[in-house]
């Protein structure tokens, strides 16, 4: 049965537009990949308790700050089902298709709220393919899933605010950390020192920031700042990472090195459906065009969250509900005024967030030598193992784009759908051509964008709604 | 996209419309006749059906009246390397047409005795036993197969983009990124509007696939053609399992592992077209009915994933059949387009046979079942 409202993606942005969506009466259907609710910065809350008193909280306060979503979303008349792996969607009509337990469903909806979120920008450094390095990110994913303790020396690199949260949760959880490299630079501080002003009036969430900056400091571990030249090294697995801090070359021994240069929105189901995108400069990303209730170039399809670019986890909760209440009000469930009322706080609340983001967004500004990895044996594309060179060879035989380039190199062409690879690529080749990554553009994304085994597409059960074709 | 030399009004013998196979097979063909050619395209080349087929070189289940072209066609293909100087990746592994039921040995037989009629003999039936011992994953309930043993395929991108290349350094000039808007017919000259570019030839070559039927009509032929977007999945690699190109008789597949151990899937399922936007999208439920005649016929792909898939957008004729020879309304003008989802395979012959029919006025095969006026 077609749903009103289909909500992919139980982060804080998914959670909370599922459970406002509900409130006002409408069918809601809430489909995630993972096994319980939470998305990034809640995973496996569901799962896991605050520890007793007098131990270490190695997760933090903002990560239990995530339970009120939970209890809502249980309490809601949502459908919601774990395990659901979107991997098509179409709009006109809205249609998604999803995996579960090895057979697939194709869904119709009246609205579709995408609130799938951010990933960890790939940081293509030589050697960042060996066994034993890994995204600070996934790091925290082995954390919050049940305290796997990471054993070894471990080295931080990079920049950014989960990067500095990931090196204070492994501090308290007593991780011998060997080193943490930033590659912000004197001249990062200096552009983001002009946004402080502004910063300033999101008071608590700058003070987190320097509580996080200060645990590091006063652990006393080894930090190199203006960090530049990063490479992994090791035969089976990795034993070491060089670097130049401040023009100084420079080496550590390691076990495990965490890498991390910032967040960047999923846009592989804005893609897919051919949505409007926009480059954000100071954090080199697509993002999609949207309105300020999250609304994109399609009618009646919402990006709620980091997915619509980054803001952080409370300003996602507050735009799953904006996304929520003009669904609401486009399918008669809400009078205007009524949205406009209840928006007023969920509005307010996002544009608090929103604050500090042009000071992080200045401070923790990819390097272009991260960005655009020079050493021309650098593998950017993971899956099919095409390094920088061979995409200017390419480049050097008439292939100017993306798309072309999939067919010269199968780059992008792998099991992650390019997902790995596609903003290097795109910036490789507007470096190359003296133009902008925007010029250049993005792999064009086709379904399904998560692999699906053949016998669960084979298995596939259909709403009415949506057989005919 | 390098667009070999832009011209703004010059003088060529032949412009040739549509940069793909087609398009620069017949372009390239004429250069090696002393021709000087212009190709328009208003992509780029290769960029629609040309690069993105399923690369299938067969002659296997054709109507025979394309049967002597793709014969012809084939023999090019084995040397290719010759005529472009890349080997296009083109494997001779065979192709396979596999029977599942009573009905189609039946048809096999059928066809075969057709064959023998018309005096082909390359298609020969395969019972179960030879069957499993050319593709042992077959499905159990498989009966046989009709096999032609000297064909195979090719990767669509290389064997496009090395026409393309050959073209360019036989000194065919390319005008890319410029649709064709307007023809007009000055005397005996051919004149072109495309972009903000006006070009003179003596002769016209209408090879714009889809499109085909909208540039004949601007010479004043009326060929009915539908925009179709057929589709095509491909899986993760898998360790080699399979041969030949196979086609099952009573359903839509068409089924090739790759050389690098992907698997091409498709057979003509398909997909949604946006005419304007020039993009074709697959149809999830047509990729679901695909899914199910691949796990019916090879059992152990069920738990291979699929990675991509895709659509070319192609035009289809009301027989099936492509339009090539020399315009009806016009003089100096010729067409090689609505190849019908079946045309990369004969890419290579239909330039010659465009080349002869500009330089000698006539072909040394038969075209004449696909002449415009047919409909
Ligand atoms: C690895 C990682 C760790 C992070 N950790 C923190 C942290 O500890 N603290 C913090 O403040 N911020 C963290 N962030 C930042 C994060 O982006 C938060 O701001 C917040 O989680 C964003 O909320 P969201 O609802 O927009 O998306 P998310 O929380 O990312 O939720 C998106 C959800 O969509 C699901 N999804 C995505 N694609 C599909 C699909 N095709 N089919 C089905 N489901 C799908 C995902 O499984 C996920 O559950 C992290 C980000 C990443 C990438
Ligand atoms: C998914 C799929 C699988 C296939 N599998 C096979 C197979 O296995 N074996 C096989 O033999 N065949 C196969 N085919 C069919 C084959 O790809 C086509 O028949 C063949 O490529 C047609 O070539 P073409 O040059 O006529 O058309 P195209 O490659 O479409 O080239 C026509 C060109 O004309 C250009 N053009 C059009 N209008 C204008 C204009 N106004 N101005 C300038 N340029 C213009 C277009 O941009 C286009 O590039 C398949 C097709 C598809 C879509």
């Amino acid at each position: 049965m077609k749903a009103d409202v289909m909500v992919i993606g139980a982060g804080p942005a998914g959670l909370s537009a599922a459970t406002e969506a509900a409130r006002h009466g409408l069918k809601v259907m809430l489909l995630d990949e993972q096994a319980s609710p939470g998305g990034q910065i809640y995973r496996a809350l569901a799962r896991n308790t605050p520890p007793p008193a007098g131990a270490p909280d190695i997760l933090g306060e903002d990560y239990w700050r995530g339970r009120p979503l939970l209890d809502a979303i249980d309490q809601a008349a949502v459908e919601y089902v774990p395990g659901a792996t979107v991997w098509t969607a179409e709009t006109d009509p809205l249609t998604v298709g999803y995996l579960k337990d090895e057979r697939s469903f194709l869904r119709a909806a009246r609205s579709l709220i995408i609130a799938t979120g951010a990933y960890e920008r790939p940081v293509p450094v030589p050697g960042w393919t060996l066994p034993g390095v890994m995204s600070a990110g996934a790091a925290q994913i082995l954390m919050k899933a049940g305290g796997a303790a990471l054993n070894g020396r471990i080295v931080l690199a990079g920049s950014g605010p989960l990067l500095q949260l990931v090196t204070c949760q492994l501090l308290k959880s007593g991780a011998e950390i060997a080193g943490l490299l930033e590659t912000t630079t004197t001249k990062d501080y200096l552009a983001a020192a002009r946004h402080l002003p502004r910063a300033l009036r999101a008071r608590d969430l700058l003070r987190k920031g320097l509580e996080m900056r200060r645990t590091i400091k006063a652990s006393g571990i080894r930090v190199h700042k203006g960090v530049t030249n990063l490479q992994c090294h090791g035969k089976e697995t990795v034993d070491g990472i060089s670097f130049e801090s401040r023009g100084k070359p420079d080496r550590i021994e390691a076990d495990l090195v965490l890498l991390h240069e910032g967040v960047v929105p999923h846009v592989q189901m804005s893609r897919l459906l051919d949505l409007s995108h926009e480059w954000f400069e100071p954090q080199r990303y697509w993002r999609p065009v949207v309105d300020e209730w999250g609304e994109t170039s399609a009618k009646g399809v919402f990006i709620a969250g980091d997915g619509a670019g980054i803001d952080g986890a409370r300003a996602a909760e507050a735009s799953g509900r904006l996304a929520a209440l003009q669904a609401a009000a486009q399918l008669g469930a809400l009078p205007n005024a009524e949205r406009d009322e209840q928006a007023g706080a969920a509005f307010a609340q996002k544009a608090k967030e929103q604050r500090i983001r042009p000071l992080l967004d200045h401070l923790y500004r990819p390097p272009a030598h991260i960005v655009c990895p020079e050493d021309p044996s650098t593998i950017v594309c993971r899956c099919e193992e095409v390094c920088v060179r061979d995409i200017h060879a390419c480049m050097e035989t008439g292939c100017d784009g993306p798309n072309q380039l999939k067919a010269y190199s199968r780059c992008g062409m792998g099991p992650c759908q390019g997902r790995m690879c596609g903003l290097t690529v795109s910036e490789l080749m507007a470096k190359q051509r003296g133009v902008t990554p925007d010029e250049v553009g993005y792999y064009r994304i086709r379904t399904p964008i998560k692999p699906i085994p053949l016998s669960a597409l084979a298995a596939m059960e259909a709403d009415e709604e949506v057989v005919a074709s | 996209m390098r667009t070999g030399a832009s011209s703004n009004s010059a003088r060529y013998d032949v412009i040739v419309i549509g940069a793909g196979i087609q398009g620069l097979s017949s372009a390239l063909q004429l250069a090696l006749r002393g021709r000087r050619v212009l190709v328009i395209e208003k992509d780029g080349p290769g960029r629609h059906a040309s690069g993105v087929n399923a690369g299938g070189v067969r002659s296997l289940w054709r109507h025979p009246a394309e049967i002597p072209l793709a014969r012809a066609s084939l023999e090019i293909w084995r040397n290719i390397e010759k005529l472009l100087g890349t080997d296009c990746r083109y494997h001779s592994n065979g192709s396979l047409r596999i029977a599942e039921s009573d009905h189609d040995m039946a048809r096999l037989d059928e066809r075969v005795a057709e064959l023998a009629g018309l005096g082909y003999e390359h298609e020969e039936i395969l019972g179960q036993n030879a069957l499993r011992a050319l593709v042992p994953d077959v499905a159990a309930h498989c009966r046989g197969g009709l096999y032609s043993r000297d064909e195979g395929s090719a990767s669509p991108f290389h064997a496009t983009w090395g026409f393309f290349e050959r073209a360019q350094s036989e000194g065919v000039t390319f005008l890319i990124g410029n649709p064709v808007s307007r023809i007009e017919r000055v005397g005996a000259v051919w004149r072109v509007h495309a972009g903000a570019n006006r070009v003179e030839a003596d002769v016209l070559i209408n090879c714009a696939g889809a499109w085909g039927g909208e540039l004949a009509r601007m010479i004043g032929d009326d060929v009915p053609l539908e925009m179709e977007a057929p589709t095509m999945m491909v899986t993760q690699r898998v360790p080699r399992f399979l041969g030949p190109v196979c086609g099952v008789v009573s359903r839509k597949l068409s089924f090739k592992q790759t050389g690098d151990g992907t698997v091409l899937i498709g057979g003509g399922h398909r997909g949604f077209v946006d005419r304007d936007a020039e993009i074709a999208t697959p149809d999830p439920r047509k990729l679901a009915l695909s899914a199910r005649t691949v796990s019916d016929v090879f059992p152990m792909m069920r738990d291979v994933p699929i990675a991509r898939t895709w659509c070319g957008i192609e035009g289809m004729t009301p027989d099936h059949l492509p339009v090539i020879g020399p315009s009806v309304a016009a003089q100096d003008a010729f067409h090689a387009f609505g190849f019908s989802a079946h045309g990369f395979a004969l890419g290579p012959i239909v330039g010659c046979i465009i080349a002869d029919l500009v330089t000698k006025g006539d072909a040394e095969l038969p075209v004449a079942p696909f002449a415009a006026d047919r409909f």
